[in-house]
């Protein structure tokens, strides 16, 4: 149907694609700044005043000083390390809490359901749950960053949705078939799954990346830190510890050397920054659709 | 069913029960052990007697929590933080919904979309860490207001300015992610409704306002729920990472509190007390949100 455009109407298209462009701007702008920050040369970058719109001058020394500072290179392969191993724990753990609310006759199903939901409206806190961590050994060990999050409830409930709205038909025959619930949850139930499986993993995968307390509050053996907790002290604490092999790194016998650790700090920041985002800047325009679908099952009410 | 039924039952789906036994072992062992860990606050928690053996001091720990000095501030901040959010940050996503919906070039549209999603996946340390450069003396937004002709000022050291830094780097983090639920109730909506009102001439601003909104009110009134229900709990995590020995008037709320005198002054008791406080009064909001929606909207969560 073809209708004739008002004035009115005309003003407001102009005005809604203005503001949405300078909101899309504005969601934007903040990275490319660190990331021209990031490739400028520091001097510069000290003298400039106000945006950028590109970098000043062109290093990647700041690149080089990061992937030469032993903390970020073993936080970013720790961070590896917890985000594989935690997303599989995750994804197997949630399947199988999935699978078994999904099925019909489970005995004291309902009862399971009632227990896992009550733990979305009441915890016991931050304090008991640390006691409890502690008690179980896992202070200053991998593990504390990978059981205590096993599940995250609200992805079980997202995904008992999904795997519900399988036909019973499937799992009746191969039962026939004499197949046991192990062999349908892996063989028929999963592959039938694999976009609510992406979602998932995604989920988990983007908070493990992301996550920073429970290894801040549980580990002290920097050997063991996830990038972000580095990120941490460079950023938000300005731990000298995470800095210190600057000076070492920085030929210092050339000028005053309290300017050039200055001036390599600030580029570590941006650096850093650049280097801890990078993975999910990169990833981001090719699973972002699934992201969005994630959202869409989890609106619907199961 | 009869005790041997419940036998030849178990005894015939035994891996349905084998699949359920971890997820209900997590559960237990990771939320319902620290709800029972809460009763320290009742306690004089001493890590060598263990939860059990330490003496019961009754209400002690919350009294002197009611009585403290600190008291009204943390209640105040955490109230004006979340209030603030949601004043602010929960009609943003809805209106970014409906002027995405107005946008015609499909093209533009999406892009707006992806990019506004961006800051969501970005990590709250790096988030953190990009506020603080931003907003320090000698930083970008500074910049600005010298360029201006106003006075650089460091944000983040100015009890007044740490709400709205807080609020307002929330609504840049969740506005598009926020969206996404809203455009696929929109999408939802019966297309015919839309043909009729133009048939009957009704303008695209009364489309928008009697079609388009009273078709996303049961996704608002949900949403809404679940925010009034999570009044009283702003998380610590950005709050630490954000906060200072200058901001704390402003900055200081309960979760962060629980934080500090648990793990860094390892008052476990008292902080207990705290955090369980704050968990029952969350409970309570939380049903009586759903009480009264289900009242007067007939949407409820359960």
């Amino acid at each position: 149907m073809v209708t004739k455009k008002t004035v009115g109407e005309r003003i407001f298209n102009c005005i809604n694609i203005t503001f949405l462009t300078i909101l899309a701007i504005a969601c934007l702008y903040p990275m490319l700044y660190v990331l021209f920050a990031s490739f400028s040369d520091p001097i510069e970058l000290m003298k400039h005043r106000g945006l950028m719109l590109r970098p000043l001058g062109f290093t990647i020394e700041g690149y080089k000083l990061v992937f030469k500072n032993p903390s970020i290179t073993t936080g970013y392969l720790n961070t590896l390390f917890y985000v594989t191993a935690g997303t599989a724990i995750n994804l197997f753990m949630t399947s199988l809490g999935a699978y078994v609310l999904s099925r019909k006759n489970v005995l004291w199903k309902n009862a399971i359901a009632f227990m896992i939901t009550i733990t979305m409206l009441f915890s016991g806190g931050l304090i008991p749950f640390y006691l409890l961590v502690k008690s179980l050994g896992m202070v200053n060990t991998r593990w504390a960053l990978i059981i205590p999050g096993a599940i995250s409830t609200y992805n079980l409930f997202v995904m008992r949705t999904s795997f519900a709205s399988i036909p019973d038909s499937l799992e009746e025959s191969a039962k026939i078939d004499g197949a046991n619930d192990f062999i349908i949850l892996f063989r028929i139930i999963l592959p039938l799954s694999k976009a609510v499986l992406a979602v998932m993993t995604l989920f988990y995968a983007v908070g493990h990346w992301n996550a920073w307390f429970n290894a801040m509050i549980f580990l002290r053996k920097r050997e063991l830190f996830p990038l972000q907790l580095i990120l941490r002290e460079i950023l938000i604490a300005n731990d000298m510890q995470s800095m210190s092999n600057l000076e070492g790194l920085v030929d210092v016998s050339v000028q005053a050397n309290a300017d050039i650790v200055y001036f390599a700090r600030l580029l570590v920041q941006y650096c850093t920054i650049i280097v801890a985002t990078l993975p999910i800047l990169f990833l981001y325009p090719f699973v972002q659709k699934y992201f969005v679908k994630g959202v869409m099952i989890g609106s619907l009410k199961g | 069913m009869t005790r041997a039924q419940i036998k030849t039952d178990i005894i015939r789906n035994k891996y349905i029960y084998i699949m359920a036994l971890p997820v209900i072992a997590y559960y237990i062992i990771f939320h319902y052990m620290p709800m029972y860990g809460a009763i320290i606050a009742f306690k004089e928690f001493n890590p060598a007697l263990g939860i059990i053996r330490s003496p019961w001091v009754g209400f002690k720990h919350f009294k002197s929590f009611f009585e403290g000095v600190y008291f009204w501030r943390l209640i105040r901040n955490t109230l004006l933080i979340s209030i603030y959010s949601l004043v602010w940050g929960f009609p943003a996503p809805i209106i970014l919904a409906l002027l995405l919906n107005e946008v015609k070039n499909n093209y533009f549209k999406r892009t707006v979309q992806t990019i506004s999603y961006l800051p969501h996946f970005i990590s709250l340390v790096v988030v953190c860490g990009i506020i603080k450069d931003f907003t320090s003396t000698d930083g970008v937004i500074n910049d600005i207001i010298e360029l201006l002709g106003g006075e650089r000022t460091n944000f983040l050291m100015k009890p007044e300015w740490f709400r709205p830094i807080y609020v307002g780097s929330g609504i840049w983090q969740e506005v598009g992610w926020g969206s996404i639920i809203y455009l696929a109730a929109i999408t939802n909506i019966d297309p015919e409704l839309y043909e009729a009102a133009t048939i009957d001439g009704a303008s695209r601003w009364k489309q928008t306002w009697h079609i388009t909104l009273p078709g996303i009110v049961p996704t608002i009134v949900i949403l809404l729920i679940l925010r009034l229900g999570g009044l009283m709990s702003v998380g610590f995590e950005k709050i630490i990472l954000l906060y200072n020995s200058a901001t704390m008037e402003t900055a200081d709320v309960i979760s962060s509190y629980v934080y500090r005198r648990g793990l860094l002054d390892f008052d476990y008791s008292f902080s207990a007390a705290v955090g369980l406080f704050n968990s029952v009064i969350n409970l309570i909001l939380i049903t009586s949100a759903n009480k009264l929606s289900r009242k007067i909207s007939e949407t409820s969560l359960w």
